[in-house]
């Protein structure tokens, strides 16, 4: 019980920031009242309670499930079932994203605006599926070359870059109004579910094998996942 | 807060189905291809429910607390600042807008304190480095990077510049400091930037940056709006990089300059 209450003391930590900001900018700047206050403070409650039971979950949930499965693919030695997984996780948790959703159907409108799709309601709504597709396939290739890199021990510094320059090269081509979509794709994709689970499936392959070194092998699957997705829009932008 | 158990119902039901392709491809993974029950079984399905009932929570108070009031304040904070943009009426001046890229960098910083998934990361970089890299160091670090990134997003938002500049140009100042760090610290800095965007941070930037498009004259929010995202992705990876060089300037520092012999 003491483990929880600490467990809650961080949790108010974390959010002390926040109530800082908004009573700041409230009071202060904006000079206005809170309006319905009592909602706000059990609002506040649901948050912290929240945040302390996912992090104790994490701890006992998440970062050993993505552990046990790292270490039972390492055990099973098969490369081929590995990248497999890792493709179909990141495609899986990728495709029914709200964030992406969101994201796509705005692009929609952004497209159908600029004149490059025809504006009515099936050609935004089959842009916004092409394009949640063209996301989670990225992502899926992202953790499939994220985690082949774990396996080679490739410097992961040479392959962001690589995309890096990719992006840069492929934002002179592209159709100027995707370019603001696909630079934001890159943030939406990593959820707070896939990001433990993927940390620690990173970390538990970099552990399991012998000659890598979790810290500077385990840790990048995110980066990855965060990259492609740009270089796949941007793409998608250049063919749609 | 009347309607609460309802409020709550439509959360876990959004979490479940948001969790559930995770758990249909662990499952088929597990049964299909590993053949094996994991030994600990019962404590990752309580761990698991402890996330999702604590992720239901945490959402339902964003939604009742935090977003409202961010929302409001985003579009009140930018009604304001288009006032004195509108009797200038020569244009827009970057310095009109001084009280939203306080809020942008408070707003980003805070928000990123509180992202659930950079706890995860966090807690992760610390175990690994066996406490070599602080929990709340990298996350400190990563939370002023958002605060740039999403004041820098605003001024552009604001100025109408193109948003490739930015970014590119942050690439080469993130490839440069790459060369300069130790390797172990630029793959933890490279997820940095990808785990700051989630739960709390996104929709309340999303918000800033759609509000503020949409009432600066000349601004198109479905086009200028977007972007911020981006910013708040590749900054933090500046910090983080950053932060690794100071922190083991500050141990050469304390160690005497010892290690400093060293080519």
């Amino acid at each position: 019980m003491t483990r929880f209450a600490a467990l809650m003391v961080s949790a108010l930590r974390d959010l002390a920031p926040i109530i800082v900001v908004i009573a700041f900018f409230q009071i202060v700047v904006l000079r206005q009242p809170f309006p319905d206050l009592l909602g706000v403070i059990v609002g506040l409650l649901c948050v912290i309670g929240g945040l302390t039971l996912f992090i104790q979950g994490l701890q006992s949930g998440l970062f050993p499930l993505g552990e046990g499965i790292a270490q039972s693919f390492g055990q099973k030695g098969s490369a081929a079932a590995v990248l497999v997984f890792a493709f179909c996780l990141g495609f899986g948790t990728t495709v029914a994203e709200p964030a992406l959703i969101a994201v796509a159907a705005e692009a929609a409108d952004v497209a159908a605006e600029a004149g490059a799709i025809i504006d009515d309601d099936q050609a935004r709504d089959s842009y916004a599926f092409q394009l949640r597709m063209v996301v989670a396939v990225s992502v899926g290739v992202a953790l499939l070359v994220g985690v082949l890199r774990i396996l080679k021990g490739w410097p992961i510094h040479r392959l962001i870059i690589g995309g890096y320059l990719m992006v840069a090269t492929m934002t002179f081509f592209a159709p100027a109004e995707i370019v603001g979509v696909a630079y934001d794709s890159g943030g939406v994709t990593t959820s707070t579910v896939t990001v433990p689970l993927v940390t620690a499936l990173g970390v538990g392959l970099a552990t399991t094998i012998r000659g890598r070194n979790p810290m500077v092998d385990g840790f990048g699957l995110i980066a990855f996942a965060s990259l492609t997705p740009m270089v796949g829009v941007l793409g998608y932008g250049m063919v749609a | 807060m009347s309607d609460f158990p309802r409020a709550f119902a439509d959360a876990m039901l959004s979490t479940v189905l948001d969790v559930a392709p995770i758990v249909v491809i662990l499952v088929l993974f597990q049964v299909a291809v590993l053949r094996r029950k994991p030994a600990n079984l019962r404590q990752i399905a309580t761990g698991s429910i402890l996330v999702l009932l604590g992720l239901t929570l945490f959402l339902i108070g964003l939604e009742n607390a935090l977003f409202p009031i961010g929302n409001t304040m985003a579009r009140q904070l930018t009604a304001s600042a288009t006032i004195g943009a509108e009797s200038l009426s020569d244009g827009v001046h970057w310095q009109d807008y001084l009280p939203i890229y306080a809020f942008a960098a408070a707003i980003g910083f805070a928000t990123t304190v509180a992202e659930p998934s950079l706890v995860a990361v966090a807690l992760k970089a610390r175990e690994v480095s066996g406490g070599a890299v602080h929990a709340w160091g990298l996350r400190i670090a990563v939370a002023i990077g958002v605060a740039v990134g999403v004041t820098l997003g605003c001024f552009r938002i604001v100025t109408g510049t193109p948003l490739p500049w930015y970014i590119i140009a942050a690439y080469v100042v993130v490839i440069l400091q790459t060369f300069r760090s130790s390797k172990t610290i630029v793959p933890l800095a490279y997820d940095s930037g990808g785990v700051t965007t989630s739960t709390v941070t996104v929709p309340v930037v999303a918000a800033l940056g759609l509000g503020l498009a949409a009432s600066i004259p000349g601004r198109n929010p479905l086009i200028d709006g977007f972007g911020l995202i981006a910013f708040a992705s590749v900054f933090p990876i500046m910090t983080v990089l950053g932060y690794a060089i100071v922190a083991s300037w500050w141990g050469r520092m304390k160690t005497g300059g010892r290690e400093e012999a060293k080519p």
